[in-house]
Order: C-alpha cells, then sequence, then structure tokens
C-alpha cells in the first residue's frame, strides 16, 4: 500500500517536472506561432527563403549524423575494446564539444578557416570557401554534435565487456564481421539513439552556426538563423511558426524513436 | 572458459586480440584532431597578441569573476537539481507503467532540440511576472526571469536530458534480480534502493551531474535572455565573452574562453576518472 | 611478423575515410561557389546589413534593380544578410564576403577599414558623411504614459524602470547612453562629474540590460517589463506598428543624430569585379525613390526636403546633437565611454 502511494507520487513528481520545464516552453513557442492565427503560421512556413533553409538545415543535420556515426562507432570501439593509456584524456578530450560556448565553437573556425585564420591562404588559393559558406556551417554543426554518438555507445560497451568479442577474435573472424553479428546486436539501441539525439540537436544547431554563417540569405542561412532574422526584424509571430515547424519535427521523431523501440524490445523479449 | 580467463589475464599486460585497434584508433585521432583539436589550438594562437599580465587582467577583472562566480553557481545549482530530478524521471519512466510514458520519455530531448534563441526567449515569457507560470510565483512575490532563479531554471531546461539519459540505461539495464533477491532475504525498500541501486547508478549520476554542468556554464543563446545582464548580479560568462567580441578584442574574448574551457576540462575529466574508479569498485575488478 | 605492414596499411584506410569526409566538404563549398558567380549575363553582389533594414533593402533591392536594368539592360541579383551590426562587420572582416555594407555605426565600418578591406576616406566617398538615412533615440512608453515621463531627467527619478540594452555588448545601444550623456552635458552649470552621476542615476534604474537591442525590445514589449524602453526611432515604429493600442513614442527634448552607414568593401569588389554596379547602388540610395522608401521605413531621410515630407511621423523639432561635434567622432566616444574600465564601467562599480 505505502509502495503504491510512494509510486503515485514519484509519477506526480516527475509528470509535474516535465509539463513546467519541457511541455510548457513548448506550447509557448506553439501559442506564440498561432497567436496571428493559421495563415499567418502557414505564410510564415511557405516562405521560399524558409523553405531553403529547411533543405539547408536537412542537407547539414545529415552529414553531421553520417560523420558522427562513424566516429561514433570507431571511437567507441578503440576506447571500449583496448586497453591503453591516456583513456580518460581521450574520451575527456571527445567530450570537449559539450561545454564549449557555442559563440567559440564557432570562432575556432574562423580562426583556421577565416580571413584571420591561418588556413585562409591556402584555401585561397584553391579557391575554397569554408567559413561564410556550407562547408563552414556543416563542419559547426559536426563540432557540436560530435560526442553524442560515442556518448552513448562507450558506456554500454564498457559494461558488457569484451568477451564474446574476444572469443570470437579466437575463433578467427574479422573485425568487421565480430562488429556485426556481436557487437552490433548488444548496442543497436544506443547506437540509435545516439543518432536521434545528433539529429536533434543539429536540425536546432543556432550558436556556433550563427557565428559561422555570414547570414546569407538563401544561401547559408539554416532554419535556426531564419528563425532569429525573423526574430531580429520585429516579426516574432513568423519567427515562432518556423521555429515550431523545426520543433514539431523534433518531437516527431523523438516520439516516433520511442514508440519503435518499445514495440521492437517487446517483440525480442516475447 | 579457464583458456580464456587466462589468455585475457595474460593478454591485458600487453596487447588485446580484437583486432581493428589501429583503424580504429586512427580514424578517432584524426578525426578527433580535424574537427576539435586543431580549431582549438588555433584559438590559442590569438593569444600572441596579448602579454602573459594583460591576460591575468584580463581573466580576474572584478567584473569577469563576478560573471564566473554567477555563471558556475548557477550551473552547480541547476546541475545539481537536475541530478534528483533526474534519477526521478529515471526511475519512473523505467519501473513505472503509467498513461503517456512514452511521450514523456520522447520529449526528454527536447532541450536538444530546440533551437537555443527560441527556448531562451519562451522560458523568459513562460516565467516574466506575466507569463503563465511567472504570474503564479509573482503573487508570492517571486521573481524569476531576469533574476539568478531565471538562470538556474534556464540551465535545468538544457540539462536535464544529459541526467535522465546516463542514468536510464543502466537502470534498464541493471537486473531487478539482485533487488528481488534482496527483497526476499528482507531487505527494506530504502535499503536497497541505497545499498543495491544507488552504487550502481552513481557514475552515471556523476558523469550526468559533469555534463549537464559543463554544458551549463558555456550556454549562451538560451540563457542570455532570462539573464537580467546586470554587471556584478545576472550577468555570464558568455556574455563577457560577447562584449569583448563587440569591441574587437579577440585576445581579451579568447582569454577568458580558455580559462572557461580549462575549467570543463578539469571538471569533465575529474568526473570521467571518478566514475570509471567507482565503476571498477562496483564491478569488483 | 608483418604486424608492421597491417598497421600502416589500417593508417593509410584511416587517412582515406577521413580524406573523402573533407573532400565531400570541400566539393560541396566549390558548387556553391560557381552557383553564385558563373551566370554571365547577371551581377551578384552582396549586402551585408544590420538587423531591422530588412524590409527597407528588399524593397530597395526591387527599385534598384529595376534601375540598372533600364540603365545597363543587366540583371543584378542583391544577397541580403542581416544580423547585430557588430557581428556583421566582424564577419566581413573574418572572411564574409560582402561586395558593400550598410551598418549600424561608423565605428563598425571603421574596424572593416582598419582590418585593411576599406579604403581610407570612406567616410566622404559618399554625400552626408556616407548616411542615407539617419535615426534617433526615443522613449517608448505604455499607453497614457502612466509614468508622464517627458525627457530624459524625468528618467532618473525613483521607481521608473528603464529597460535599454547593454552598449558592451550592443553597438547600436551606445547612441542610447551617448544621447543621455548630451542632455545631462547640456543642462546649466553641468560639469562631468554631474553627467557621471546623472548617468549613473539613470543606470540604476535599468531593471534589464539585454544582450541586444532587439531582446531589449522583446523583454519590454512582449514580456511588459519596464515603463520605459529607451529605443532606435525606427525600431519604436515598427513595435507601433505590431501593437497599436499599447505603445506610444515620447521624443526628448535633445536627442543623438544616429547615423548609419554604408561603404563599398574596396577588397571584395576588386576580387568580385563588382566596382560599378557596387557604387550605384549605394549612390542610388540618395534618388529621390529611395529617400521616400527609407521614410516608409522610418528612417529619417538624410534629404531635407524629402524629410519634410514626413513631417507628421517624425518629431522635427528635436535637438539632435551630432557625434562629431559633440563627442569628437565615433573612435573618441569609444575610447572615453565604452572600452573596459571607461565611464560606463565606472558607474557599474560598487
Amino acid at each position: 500500500m505505502r509502495e503504491k502511494a510512494l509510486k503515485i507520487i514519484l509519477i506526480f513528481i516527475g509528470a509535474a517536472f516535465i509539463v513546467i520545464m519541457l511541455i510548457m516552453p513548448l506550447l509557448t513557442v506553439i501559442a506564440y506561432a498561432l497567436r496571428q492565427g493559421w495563415n499567418t503560421f502557414f505564410n510564415a512556413i511557405s516562405d521560399p527563403y524558409a523553405i531553403k533553409a529547411l533543405k539547408l538545415t536537412l542537407f547539414t543535420t545529415i552529414i553531421s549524423l553520417v560523420v558522427n556515426t562513424v566516429f561514433g562507432i570507431f571511437a567507441a570501439w578503440a576506447i571500449t575494446k583496448f586497453n591503453f593509456r591516456a583513456k580518460q584524456i581521450l574520451i575527456t578530450l571527445i567530450d570537449i564539444p559539450f561545454s564549449i560556448s557555442p559563440i567559440i565553437a564557432g570562432l575556432i573556425f574562423i580562426v583556421v578557416f577565416g580571413r584571420i585564420g591561418w588556413a585562409y591562404p591556402l584555401l585561397e588559393a584553391l579557391n575554397i570557401k569554408v567559413v561564410f559558406a556550407v562547408p563552414g556551417i556543416v563542419l559547426a554543426t559536426i563540432f557540436v554534435t560530435f560526442p553524442f554518438v560515442s556518448r552513448e555507445l562507450i558506456p554500454l560497451m564498457n559494461s558488457s565487456g569484451s568477451d564474446e568479442e574476444e572469443a570470437a577474435a579466437l575463433m578467427g573472424a574479422k573485425g568487421f564481421y565480430i562488429f556485426r553479428k556481436i557487437t552490433l546486436p548488444h548496442i543497436k539501441w544506443s547506437l540509435l539513439y545516439g543518432m536521434i539525439l545528433c539529429t536533434a540537436r543539429a536540425l536546432g544547431e543556432f550558436g556556433a552556426v550563427s557565428v559561422v554563417s555570414g547570414h546569407l540569405r538563401g544561401k547559408t542561412n539554416t532554419l535556426p538563423l531564419h528563425v532569429e532574422i525573423l526574430y531580429s526584424e520585429f516579426n516574432l509571430t513568423a519567427a515562432f511558426s518556423v521555429a515550431s515547424l523545426l520543433v514539431i519535427i523534433a518531437v516527431i521523431i523523438l516520439i516516433l524513436r520511442n514508440l519503435i523501440e518499445y514495440r521492437l524490445k517487446r517483440g525480442e523479449n516475447d | 572458459m579457464q583458456a580464456l580467463q587466462k589468455f585475457k589475464g595474460k593478454n591485458k599486460a600487453n596487447k588485446s586480440i580484437i583486432p581493428g585497434f589501429g583503424l580504429s584508433m586512427g580514424i578517432t585521432l584524426s578525426m578527433l584532431s580535424f574537427i576539435v583539436l586543431i580549431p582549438l589550438a588555433s584559438v590559442l594562437l590569438s593569444l600572441k597578441d596579448i602579454s602573459f599580465s594583460e591576460f591575468i587582467e584580463v581573466i580576474v577583472d572584478r567584473q569577469t569573476v563576478s560573471a564566473y562566480k554567477v555563471s558556475i553557481s548557477c550551473a552547480f545549482i541547476a546541475s545539481s537539481i537536475n541530478v534528483v530530478f533526474g534519477v526521478l524521471l529515471a526511475w519512473i519512466l523505467t519501473r513505472y507503467k503509467f498513461p503517456c510514458k512514452r511521450i514523456f520519455d520522447g520529449l526528454i530531448e527536447l532541450p536538444f532540440a530546440l533551437p537555443t534563441a527560441v527556448a531562451g526567449i519562451s522560458l523568459t515569457t513562460l516565467y516574466s511576472d506575466k507569463g503563465w507560470i511567472g504570474a503564479l510565483f509573482n503573487k508570492i512575490g517571486v521573481k524569476i526571469s531576469y533574476t539568478k532563479v531565471g538562470i538556474t531554471i534556464a540551465m535545468i531546461f538544457i540539462g536535464i536530458p544529459f541526467v535522465v539519459r546516463s542514468i536510464q540505461p543502466i537502470l534498464e539495464k541493471l537486473d531487478s534480480q539482485y533487488e528481488e533477491a534482496a527483497a526476499i532475504l528482507g531487505a527494506d525498500k530504502h535499503i536497497i534502493f541505497l545499498k543495491v541501486i544507488f552504487p550502481e547508478i552513481l557514475p552515471a549520476m556523476l558523469t550526468g551531474f559533469a555534463l549537464a554542468f559543463a554544458r551549463s556554464i558555456g550556454e549562451y543563446g538560451s540563457v542570455v535572455f532570462i539573464a537580467g545582464n546586470i554587471p556584478y548580479k545576472t550577468q555570464i560568462t558568455p556574455l563577457i565573452i560577447m562584449s569583448k567580441l563587440e569591441q574587437f578584442n579577440y585576445p581579451a574574448a579568447t582569454s577568458i574562453a580558455l580559462i572557461m574551457i580549462i575549467f570543463s576540462f578539469i571538471i569533465l575529466f575529474g568526473i570521467n576518472v571518478l566514475s570509471s574508479r567507482v565503476n571498477k569498485i562496483a564491478s569488483g575488478d | 611478423m608483418n604486424n608492421k605492414q597491417f598497421k600502416y596499411k589500417k593508417a593509410i584506410a584511416a587517412l582515406a575515410i577521413f580524406t573523402t569526409i573533407s573532400g565531400s566538404l570541400v566539393g560541396c563549398s566549390e558548387k556553391n561557389i560557381s552557383q553564385a558567380y558563373s551566370q554571365a549575363d547577371a551581377i551578384t553582389i552582396t549586402n551585408v546589413s544590420y538587423d531591422p533594414t530588412r524590409e527597407f533593402y528588399e524593397q530597395y533591392n526591387k527599385i534598384f534593380t529595376d534601375y540598372w536594368k533600364k540603365e545597363k539592360n543587366q540583371l543584378v541579383e542583391i544577397i541580403q544578410s542581416h544580423g547585430g551590426s557588430g557581428k556583421q562587420a566582424r564577419s566581413v572582416i573574418e572572411g564574409n564576403e560582402a561586395d558593400i555594407v550598410t551598418l549600424a555605426l561608423e565605428g563598425d565600418v571603421d574596424e572593416i577599414r582598419k582590418a585593411g578591406l576599406i579604403d581610407e576616406g570612406w567616410v566622404n566617398e559618399f554625400d552626408k558623411n556616407s548616411s542615407p538615412y539617419t535615426s534617433t533615440i526615443v522613449f517608448l512608453v505604455r499607453k497614457g504614459n502612466p509614468k508622464n515621463i517627458k525627457d530624459w531627467d524625468d528618467l532618473i527619478n525613483d521607481g521608473v524602470e528603464i529597460i535599454t540594452p547593454d552598449p558592451k555588448s550592443s553597438g547600436g545601444a551606445r547612441w542610447n547612453f551617448l544621447a543621455a550623456w548630451a542632455f545631462f552635458g547640456e543642462q546649466d552649470g553641468a560639469t562631468e562629474e554631474y553627467q557621471k552621476q546623472q548617468i549613473k542615476k539613470l543606470y540604476s534604474n535599468v531593471s534589464v540590460l539585454d544582450s541586444g537591442a532587439r531582446g531589449a525590445t522583446t523583454t519590454f514589449v512582449e514580456n511588459g517589463q519596464g515603463d520605459v524602453l529607451l529605443a532606435w526611432e525606427n525600431e519604436a515604429f515598427l513595435s507601433i506598428k505590431q501593437n497599436p493600442e499599447e505603445f506610444e513614442i515620447i521624443t526628448p527634448s535633445l536627442s543623438i543624430l544616429a547615423q548609419p552607414s554604408v561603404a563599398i568593401v574596396d577588397e571584395n569588389v576588386k576580387k568580385h569585379g563588382t566596382q560599378e554596379v557596387s557604387k550605384a547602388y549605394l549612390e542610388y540610395l540618395y534618388s529621390d525613390e529611395a529617400q521616400r522608401l527609407a521614410g516608409e521605413n522610418y528612417y529619417r531621410p538624410s534629404n531635407s526636403e524629402i524629410l519634410n515630407e514626413f513631417s507628421n511621423v517624425f518629431n522635427l523639432d528635436v535637438k539632435l546633437v551630432n557625434i562629431d561635434d559633440y563627442f569628437g567622432g565615433w573612435e573618441a566616444a569609444t575610447e572615453k565611454f565604452f572600452v573596459d574600465g571607461a565611464i560606463f564601467d565606472e558607474i557599474y562599480k560598487n
């Protein structure tokens, strides 16, 4: 009896936290977006610049996702399957992008590839633009989402140990085969989850991208930057309409992933 | 099995038999260098325009120091609150069944996906004395937006997914057999929690705390709107960096950024080491 | 055995993957450049501007495109970029290849000159110090003006809450500070010490010091903070346009002539071969048509005849001090008030 009461209390507190801290801000965004009616909303999201920005955002997100997934798997493999010195330092270095202020995250690419950067003469000679062009935006997005996949994989692969992989290796299996047949089934949910996180964060990334984008309308504007521009020109409703589009995409992805994982896991257990 | 154990024991001394060390390490290091380390190191280059005494002067300036205090204290409180709610949320999401659970679960990452400026503007509106929540608190005379409380709330918002998602997988994996065994042996519920579950999730709690903390002290977009930005009171460190940049003072901006990066690195490194220790103790290695 | 060779092979594989990734990045950059500059019959210029000019330039670009088509029979495409003025100037310095800049502050354009991208003497390249339109600092108050705020000295009364952005992080907000400083300097028997004291009182009434002008407006308009917002005149008009029932504009007796500056980024136009069209683009800002457009977008046209056409919109009685005459130029003012440890920092100490 007491346990049941405890359960209800805990659920109540947790639900209250989610409603107040997460759902209410989301509702605020949507309330702003719709306060001048559906027409304004649809006009804002069907604006040609908004659509161009959406395309760029999706492009950037997909590249970051691929790069970070490849990186995350290799990094997790290197870190959890082998012993070497300075492992903690390596893990911490991978975590660094979490803790860097987005402004600085953008600035670091400026001081490498920008006009004041040391790589600039080389890029100039090759006629390549990195910052204030699409590659800079992609790079900055990869940077801020860099740790997401490896972060998910490392603890799990650490705790599940390497015994099975070692056994397979003893029997002569090749590296990729071991990964596919033994490791992947263990980590697939964490991997998927890390990829989802990476996607969500890449979709919404604003600070670092803002520094390297140059805000060229129709060229280097991502959806979050488009939101900022609308906001800055006193068009709050349109800004929040576009923002809510972004958020709704993200929420749908997040909830879908959860439902699929739940279904499939239940299937596995049966 | 014994042969394997033996082999493993020998192996630990020199080299693992699992293939792929060269390849995976090579990729990890080259990508890490290209995307994180080389650009970060380049930032340090801009410090060549500043002498050591100027550097010290910039980083210990009174206004800057008070901004560190605001950032660090709010981030600390926010991350501590997040650990408490993180454990609670992870617990109810893994152990209980209730309506809307899947939706709640999916919403935890919302703070990652919301562009930070949008999050900042919405939180400020929500908690200002005209907002849905702020108005309630205003009645009892508590102001949230434009105070340190507001900064802390914004930091809770951006930090919560880190904590929940660090703890949740561990709780999911944690075999309920332990708990059942302990219960059969007659252990009290909260003793089970303290003696069985808590040690298991402690490293994850620490990691979650560190990540949330590191993210909070660096965060700009979602915090700057809700902070009142009054010097010596509610000014956060990233804003100081911003105003140095506004004066085209790159060396000063990087000096302060460097301090923040070092601070975060120490926190993250410390916690990584600590949680791997705790892990080892827990697994009895 | 051949362990070493084996490792070597893997290192190469690692390098290959890494090269592919960087290669794909480079690939998309090249596509980008060719898209921007390959159409032979059309010409593309980039105008890096600041926040609230978007609507004005969107309309202006249309009339300029028509004008250029008639004059030269050439299609011109204008890429716009908007953001905080200081940030935009920085992006040009850091390699954002603007052909022209139209920024909020002379100081921001001058930073680009210091970086070597704009030639000396740009201020005199176009009429009226290269400011085709101007603005000033006004007060936005709540409807009915409940705190009865008429002029700068009403702002230092007890219980008045002011919203203004931080002049350290927002260049545009420096005009607010300078306007107040000039007002207190014009009072009988004013000394610098007196000015400092009054300014200190004023800023101690500031309840939220937002990081930028737009944030300050949201704080005041959407979140209902404060009794008065110190704002650029054109931005105050935009807020009124959005919420006509809730606010009114009060023009103080004395304010400052805020002169947004325009310039050609000489190095970049040379590189792109866009000198002629860039020059024409900025010159045409002074045409009657463009001046009227500026007025309609709540900027004060620098052509005084056309400014008078808008006398029912703008309060033309306000005495406007000029930064060159009163403060000895933008650079001197920055040195005196806004660098680290200068007067603005001083008033917040203790």
